[in-house]
């Protein structure tokens, strides 16, 4: 995979100076991070380094008690979830959090959700603008189908899937969406070599086809190393790493808060 | 009605004149069925032989085709046929040494092909085949970064066709009145057994005849609908979604990939369908699994029909008198099981299935016959383009491969091979006059390497390849692949492999199914770490232990065969794999090959140990090696004799 190709872009997303507690227990204190377009990003850390939190915050589902996050040069105290998708921010979770009952295809119709306009009668009664919208909608889906390669499943409840195509359902899901910046929280924890090596490939094209700039929570450092093109090391809610994987790699701080240090 | 021409693209012509309005192909993309006309096909056709023209491509080359069913890919047979120039399909899924052979071999300057994955293997290959130099690829995704020279789509390659064809409008026209039926139409290139891979070479005349036979044999007509599943490079799938429906007029439909061909099929409804054991095997497989998972009162319902199926549904199917009291069993089969079972197996609409390239266990062959689908079998190889011999409609019988189609005629050789004369012989091995002599008799019959003999009926009856059909120490018959495709018949067991030539006792290497003895350890509340814990589990070897016990017990009726009981079984720790050379790409297993790789274990088998340790090596697909290690045990069966049988 050839990096150097893709055109990285000006900051997209900036994080500024965040801070977030639960009562008295400090889980982000004073991270700053920036995003450029078009690229992957990479978030590690040891367990409870505050990863999930940041993702978190950048989407607004966490408030942070001090600091902003600047996205497409509009800078924010507060996000809104609601917002954050409209403007194009789209997430999965570490526990992948689908609708079981439905099919394939309706768990990826309602990544579509927030772009239909058509009235709640028209909806209703299948008419007019909504007939055309639905029919868009279904195509830019089935073109999701179609990029994951999923289109065997279109119509299997995603509760009978095994876990790694529910995974992958669930990025089709966020990409249903057109978002500009897309949040994967821990995309490969649980899967096997081969389910692995898919997801990389469909991370890297959905950033190389679509363009998407990409944030990663992963606990896997050969992916990490591989995939990304800069990565940020969190630990214990600070900042304590920030660079190329190369950087990373010889950074002392985060071999030892990987390794541990003897004190 | 007779179609008029000589070659595949005159056919095509004439089928756009007189039925251009009709629906030649359909492929799925994005969830729904694209249609394309005979008018359109021909159009489409002549654009990308007028790219490929513009580009260099002409009478005398080979063009590489390498993808999935794609109704693009098809239009290439015909695009590089009206030039005068031979396609030559490779198996999609090869690994990139035998790609290399065969691209080698066969001197390709020009490949078309489906997608990023056969683009990345072939600028792979192509510092080793320095002849290769244009690659044109149908899916863009993933394309846009590759600047590698001689790489361009299918897309830009149509629109410089449309140029060309506007600046020399007479050329494709004059392109396709010179083809000629003797020309060669295609080179296939046999899986091979033994040895390396040969290049069939067929000529239109040859492919023609064998279609014009089959169609006319079953009456096919423009109506019948396919559905093209097979690997492009086997000569059953160019012979029955291409050449057939070249004469016939019918429509091909393509899936929308290689996942969905089961919902696909329920889709179209085929009303005529062809495939080898080994797929019937697996729809079987699945429907026993699903079967096993159902509410206690289906099952008994499903095994009480089947049972009722068993006993007459071949029999009404084939027009012999059945009892008043069954037909009615059968009818209320037919409304509550069978009906339904052929919906979800997506052959309500089948008129004729066949099958053939192996031979198919009796009871896999009965079980669809007694759901009222009319499977046959024919019998033929890619050098006599898969027409040979037919079973008819009406009379069947199970264990023989029908009747010489007509023009076709066969004697059976002092050693027992099958020898066949026939208007669909291959003109030549490429490049391989030795081959070629070695395998055509002075009087013109193709040598099969299949022992067999013809009935008192006259029909065929193939009991074993020529060279593995062998002899116990004590003289009974043993054919291996009669008794391998007898344990295959259960579910769970995926491949066998006999070995007992010039030795005392028959002895098997078994392959566990992944998918339903796993389905099945799940029920016993068996846990398991992955395919080797569970191929080494007690209670998996007393799984299979009855499954051989059963075919033993068969193999005690038969006078004949009753010495070549299987003695002592192993389950081997690995799946056959055709990256591994143990099976062909068409799944045969390569016995000689096996054993040599496997000799501790076989030789275990025969000195009477208890068990054996291997270490065998693994390639992946990508071409990394890996290694897998185990402890086989090997299980020791009691004979059956006939006379406790009888008892």
């Amino acid at each position: 995979m050839s990096a150097s190709k893709r055109r990285i872009g000006d900051v997209i997303l900036k994080v500024e100076n965040i801070s977030l507690a639960f009562g008295g227990v400090k889980a982000l204190t004073d991270v700053s991070l920036d995003v450029r377009q078009h690229e992957i990003r990479a978030i590690i850390g040891p367990n409870g380094a505050g990863k999930s939190s940041m993702l978190n915050v950048i989407n607004g589902v966490y408030q942070p008690t001090a600091g902003s996050v600047t996205f497409k040069g509009v800078k924010r105290h507060q996000v809104r979830p609601h917002e954050a998708a409209t403007q194009g921010i789209a997430r999965t979770f570490q526990n992948i959090a689908l609708f079981k009952g439905m099919s394939v295809l309706d768990n990826l119709m309602t990544g579509r959700t927030l772009k239909m306009k058509a009235g709640f009668l028209s909806q209703c009664l299948y008419f007019g603008p909504a007939l055309k919208e639905e029919l868009e909608h279904r195509r830019k889906v089935e073109e999701i189908i179609d990029f994951l390669q999923i289109e065997s499943i279109r119509k299997t409840p995603v509760g009978r899937l095994p876990y790694g195509l529910q995974k992958r359902v669930e990025l089709g899901r966020a990409l249903a969406a057109e978002p500009e910046v897309l949040l994967l929280d821990e995309p490969m924890a649980g899967m096997n070599v081969e389910e692995k090596q898919d997801m990389c490939r469909f991370i890297l094209d959905v950033n190389d086809e679509f363009g998407t700039t990409i944030v990663l929570i992963e606990h896997d450092m050969g992916v990490v190393m591989d995939l990304s093109d800069r990565v940020v090391v969190l630990d214990y809610g600070r900042k304590i790493g920030d660079g190329t994987p190369a950087e990373i790699r010889g950074n002392q701080a985060v071999i030892d808060a990987y390794l541990g240090v003897k004190h | 009605m007779e179609i008029r021409g000589e070659t595949f693209p005159q056919l095509l012509l004439e089928h756009a004149r007189i039925r251009g309005g009709r629906t030649a192909m359909r492929e799925k993309y994005l969830g729904i069925w694209q249609s394309w006309t005979w008018a359109q096909v021909a159009d489409e056709v002549r654009w990308l032989a007028c790219g490929l023209a513009s580009q260099g491509f002409s009478r005398g080359m080979n063009l590489a085709i390498i993808g999935d069913n794609r109704p693009r890919l098809y239009w290439a047979f015909a695009a590089a046929q009206s030039l005068g120039a031979v396609p030559v399909p490779l198996y999609q899924d090869a690994i990139t040494s035998e790609m290399e052979f065969v691209l080698n071999d066969a001197e390709i300057a020009d490949a078309l092909v489906e997608d990023q994955e056969q683009v990345d293997k072939l600028l792979e290959i192509r510092p080793r085949a320095p002849r290769l130099q244009r690659i044109y690829y149908d899916d863009t995704r993933g394309m846009r970064d590759y600047d590698q020279a001689g790489l361009m789509s299918y897309d830009r390659l149509r629109e410089l066709g449309r140029d060309y064809d506007r600046a020399h409008p007479e050329f494709f026209a004059q392109s396709v009145a010179s083809t000629q039926a003797g020309d060669v139409s295609v080179m296939l290139y046999t899986s091979g057994t033994t040895g390396k891979p040969k290049g069939v070479c067929h000529t239109h005349a040859s492919m023609i005849a064998a279609a014009r036979g089959d169609v006319g044999f079953d009456g096919f007509g423009e109506n019948e609908e396919v559905l093209s599943y097979l690997p492009m490079a086997w000569v059953g799938d160019h012979l029955f979604s291409y050449a057939q429906a070249m004469v016939a007029g019918f429509t091909v439909n393509c899936p929308e990939s290689s996942e969905t061909v089961m919902i696909d099929m329920r889709e179209i409804g085929p009303t005529y369908y062809f495939g080898p054991p080994r797929v019937f095997e697996n729809l079987l497989t699945q429907v026993t699994i699903r079967v096993d998972d159902a509410a206690r009162i289906k099952r008994a319902m499903y095994h009480y029909f089947m049972g009722v199926a068993r006993r007459c549904g071949a029999d009404l199917l084939e027009g012999r008198a059945v009892s008043i009291k069954d037909r009615l069993l059968y009818a209320l089969g037919s409304f509550l099981i069978y009906a339904p079972l052929r919906n979800v197996l997506g052959m309500s609409r089948i008129r004729v299935a066949y099958t053939g390239g192996a031979a198919i266990s009796p009871e896999l062959y009965g079980f669809y016959r007694s759901l009222g689908i009319n499977l046959k079998q024919l019998y033929g190889q890619t050098e006599t383009a898969a027409y040979v011999c037919k079973q008819t409609s009406g009379q069947t019988k199970l264990d023989v491969v029908g009747r010489p189609m007509p023009g076709v005629e066969i004697k059976i050789a002092d050693n027992g091979e099958v020898l066949v004369k026939t208007p669909s012989m291959l003109k030549e091995y490429y490049k391989r006059p030795d081959a070629t002599a070695e395998s055509i008799t002075p009087d013109g019959y193709f040598m099969t390497g299949d022992a067999g003999y013809i009935d008192g009926d006259g029909d065929l009856k193939i009991i074993d390849r020529a060279k593995d059909v062998g002899r116990l120490a004590d003289g009974t018959l043993f054919a291996p692949q009669f008794i391998e495709n007898k344990l295959k018949f259960f579910p769970h067991i995926k491949e066998a492999v006999c070995f007992g030539d010039k030795t005392d006792r028959v002895c098997a290497f078994i392959n566990i199914d992944l998918q339903s003895v796993g389905n099945w350890a799940e029920k016993q509340n068996l846990s398991y770490g992955g395919y080797v814990d569970l191929a080494g589990k007690t209670e998996v070897y007393a799984l299979i232990e009855h499954c051989v016990s059963q075919v033993n017990l068969d193999l005690a009726r038969d006078p004949q065969l009753a010495g070549s009981q299987v003695k002592r079984f192993l389950i081997l720790h690995k799946e056959l794999d055709a990256d591994d050379d143990e099976l062909t790409r068409t799944r045969k297993v390569r016995r000689g090959f096996i054993a040599e790789k496997y000799a501790p274990l076989v030789t275990a088998l025969y000195s009477g140990q208890s068990a054996q340790h291997i270490k065998t090596q693994v390639k992946f697909e990508d071409g990394r090696v890996g290694y897998i290690e185990a402890t086989l045990r090997i299980k020791d069966m009691s004979p059956v004799s006939p006379a406790r049988q009888a008892a």
